[in-house]
């Protein structure tokens, strides 16, 4: 492991995982059989050539590594980070039945952190077709498309609403995981393929919708932003809080850092965290950066969060407090938080989405004594521009209905990422969005 | 980079500003706002757009806390890093018949958009705008001109009648048939003046203002109750029916931040006077 120890990264924000060294790395690569027929790569939401990138490690090629990597990725020290490996290439290596996979993601952020503190090389570009398309978004989704658009010869504009590009990456995601320095230099390195990046431009009200109708193609990329909330008594209370409110409020505006950034946000010294998914386990753990004591509170097993392990172990090396099997029904107080009410859940049958399903168990409520909350219990598809442009036809959730290559219901009109998956992950967001740039490229050559 | 084109100071900490921001002036209708943000360590603030001439938007904001003290001191030519929108809803302008647009304070600055889109709609517009005492009052003259009837009011009897704009409007409400009211201001000055069209069953329009960040219904910060349901001012407002909101929850979240409001301005005030700056573009 090259994790910093728990009791020193609780003090800052600096990433826990150090990465490997030059040395490691070569080890970590010497491992791989170079399979014939990769499982590895089958297991890639992008089909990143593994093999071919881990033998440039082996090799000691490190700068080949990365040029083979970014053919398929553009965001690979990202990637390398945030990608749940564990259930995509690194769950299916073959080695992972005798020994232990190759550590495919760590090898791919040791590559793009070489490449990105020596020379970064940008892949060829075609000659440009004349064509324009529109991006809205510049998250992982609208990112990759623009990558991907660009460099087959298309004017690409990314229009984003906040004043910095990187979605999720950049307001969700904590430095202490995802350092936003490496998150700037690989969204520089899009923007070196000569893209245009719109920031504060809020589509379908900065720029009116048939403008943006008006381009020769237009990929929506607008992600899963709406926080979904209970709906339990108190939720209005000061010092409740979204997990998308607490996180941009440190992550985006710095309030971690207040008062040499404007922006506040409130320290608690109790805090619970409601859910169990990835989103939860960031939201406690700057929490408990913040200083606070943090209960995490989540309705299933310890089993059924759907957080990556490895967050999950960070999480509780960390101190953070897991009440499972505990589901919350009231927020107490009278303006702040005070505290909150919450059952005991049994676990019994199996629910819908193929989990056990928590019923409360009467009279086994009780009160934990916080003063604040954050709800982390999901997002749901942003709604705004998505419900501006006539004739786009959406799913139940709100999300914009698809094809497998991101056609919608309008001929010229693609989208991928969140908005038309509900909220998944950084790495399926770029392959719906590489298949969407695959199809519109055809499109416009088409025509 | 978004260039202040021209900074005047219109009353005692209330300032003018003309900000050029082409995405915002060419799409920009009544009762929309805009996000700024200073500089990189800067606080996202939502200002009202209150008027748009060509690729320039109007805001008129008060001083009262760290963000909009450091805004008063830009001048002309100064700039801003990041000005976001038309965000929100646009007001919902109809021809009614006869409607009735009411300011307090600082919350004047958000009348003459309104007022004027009204009038271009059909309506008979009656303009009625209060502030404490005559020295406060801001933008008669434009009022004046886009509004068909205009009453003043100040608390101390400085200009105009002496009272409160709800004093005016019950006059009105019982000598004539008016269709719709808009009201903005500070959230106690709404629901004092919205409760007074409640027994005549006039739909009243208040413009809400939670603290808020992003603006795109990303956060969940500008959430208010109405009709007993939570909603996103930023995206499904600001403006909402007066008699369905739940102020003194409004008024409970605006306090989140106090403690730490203070300690910003306080440490802005030390550091300005360690520097000899002061607001010095607007003598
Ligand atoms: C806290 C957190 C932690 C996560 N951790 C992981 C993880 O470890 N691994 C993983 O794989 N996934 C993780 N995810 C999920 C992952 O981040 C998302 O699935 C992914 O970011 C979706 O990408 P996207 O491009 O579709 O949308 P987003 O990243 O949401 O980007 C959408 C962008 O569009 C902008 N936008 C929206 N509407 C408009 C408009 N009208 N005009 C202009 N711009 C607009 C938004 O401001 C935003 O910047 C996490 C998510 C969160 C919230
Ligand atoms: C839709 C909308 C339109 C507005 N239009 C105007 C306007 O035209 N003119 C005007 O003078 N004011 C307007 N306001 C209020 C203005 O945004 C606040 O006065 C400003 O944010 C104060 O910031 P500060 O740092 O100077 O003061 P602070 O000391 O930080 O705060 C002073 C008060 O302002 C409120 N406030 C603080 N931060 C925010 C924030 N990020 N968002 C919203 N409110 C906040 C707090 O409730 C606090 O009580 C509007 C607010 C909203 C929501
Ligand atoms: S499956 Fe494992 S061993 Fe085989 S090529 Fe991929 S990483 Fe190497
Ligand atoms: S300000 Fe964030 S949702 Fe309204």
């Amino acid at each position: 492991m090259s994790d910093r120890p728990a009791d020193v990264r609780i003090h800052d924000f600096k990433e826990v995982d150090c990465g490997l060294s030059p040395a490691e790395a070569i080890a970590e690569a010497e491992r791989c059989l170079q399979c014939k027929k990769p499982l590895c790569v089958k297991g890639c939401p992008v089909c990143i050539d593994i093999p071919a990138f881990i033998r440039e490690i082996a090799d000691g090629n490190f700068p080949a590594a990365a040029r083979a990597l970014k053919e398929q990725n553009m965001l690979p020290a990202i990637c390398g980070r945030v990608c749940p490996q564990e259930t995509q290439c690194e769950g299916v290596c073959i080695l992972g039945s005798k020994e232990t996979p190759i550590r495919i993601g760590a090898l791919e952020r040791f590559v793009a952190d070489r490449e990105r503190e020596n020379d970064p090389s940008l892949p060829e570009t075609a000659k440009p077709t004349g064509k324009r398309v529109a991006v809205v978004g510049s998250g992982p989704a609208g990112l990759t498309a623009a990558a991907e658009l660009a460099r087959a010869g298309h004017a690409v504009t990314i229009f984003e609403s906040l004043h910095e590009a990187g979605g999720v990456l950049t307001y969700g995601i904590p430095a202490f995981r995802l350092p936003k320095d490496v998150v700037k230099a690989e969204i520089d390195q899009v923007l070196a393929l000569g893209v245009r990046l719109k920031k504060n431009h809020l589509a379908g009200r900065s720029v009116a919708t048939d403008q943006l109708l008006g381009y020769d193609a237009v990929f929506l990329a607008t992600g899963a932003g709406l926080p979904a909330f209970m709906g339990i008594l108190g939720e209005n209370l000061n010092g409740v809080y979204s997990a998308n409110e607490f996180l941009t409020r440190v992550n985006l505006m710095h309030a971690d850092a207040f008062p040499e950034f404007d922006t506040p946000v409130l320290h608690g010294a109790r805090v619970a965290v409601i859910g169990g998914g990835n989103v939860a386990m960031d939201a406690a753990r700057v929490a408990r950066r913040l200083g606070a004591k943090v209960s995490l509170i989540y309705r299933r097993g310890e089993e059924e969060m759907p957080a990556r392990k490895a967050e999950v172990g960070h999480a509780k090396e960390e101190g953070i407090e897991f009440l499972t099997c505990t589901n919350p029904t009231r927020i107490l107080g009278e303006q702040c938080v005070t505290g909150i009410e919450c059952v005991k859940m049994s676990l019994c049958g199996i629910d819908a989405s193929g989990r056990p399903s928590p019923k409360p168990i009467e009279g086994s409520e009780f009160t934990l004594d916080v003063d604040m909350v954050i709800q982390a219990i999901g997002t749901s598809p942003n709604p705004l521009l998505v419900s501006l442009i006539p004739g786009l036809e959406r799913g139940r959730k709100g999300n914009v209905v698809v094809d497998n290559d991101g056609r919608t219901s309008i001929p010229h009109v693609y989208a991928g990422g969140d908005i038309a998956t509900g909220a998944a992950t950084v790495i399926e967001a770029m392959g719906s969005a590489k298949k969407a740039a695959a199809a519109i490229d055809a499109m416009l050559k088409g025509e | 980079m978004y260039k202040v084109e021209l900074a005047t100071k219109l009353a005692d900490r209330v300032y003018e500003y003309w900000i050029r921001a082409p995405q915002v002036a060419q799409h920009a209708r009544a009762g929309q706002f805009i996000i700024l943000r200073l500089h990189e360590a800067g606080e996202r603030i939502p200002l009202t757009i209150s008027a748009v001439r060509g690729d320039t938007v109007r805001v008129i904001f008060m001083a009262v806390g760290k963000t909009t003290e450091e805004l008063a001191t830009l001048g002309a030519g100064d700039s801003i890093k990041d000005v976001v929108g038309p965000l929100g809803k646009p007001s919902e302008i109809e021809n009614y018949g006869t409607c009735c647009v009411i300011g307090g304070g600082v919350g004047i600055a958000s009348t003459p958009l309104i007022a004027k889109e009204l009038k271009e709609a059909g309506n008979h517009v009656i303009g009625i705008i209060g502030a404490r005492n005559a020295d406060l009052l801001i933008l008669e003259d434009e009022m004046r001109e886009v509004c068909d009837e205009l009453y003043i009011t100040t608390d101390d009897g400085s200009k105009g009648v002496h009272g409160f704009a709800s004093d005016i409007l019950k006059k009105l409400l019982d000598e004539r048939q008016i269709d719709r009211v808009w009201i903005i201001g500070p959230a106690i000055m709404m629901k004092v003046t919205s409760g007074v069209t409640i027994p005549y069953g006039v739909k009243t329009y208040v413009s809400l203002n939670p603290i808020m960040v992003d603006g795109t219904g990303m956060c969940g910060s500008c959430r208010v109750t109405v009709g007993g349901e939570t909603k996103f001012a930023c995206v499904d407002g600001p403006e909402f029916d007066a008699h369905q909101v739940d102020f003194a929850e409004l008024m409970q979240r605006q306090r989140i931040y106090t403690g730490q409001e203070k300690v910003s301005l306080e440490r802005f005030a030390e550091h300005r006077c360690r520097c000899g700056e002061g607001g010095h573009h607007h003598e």
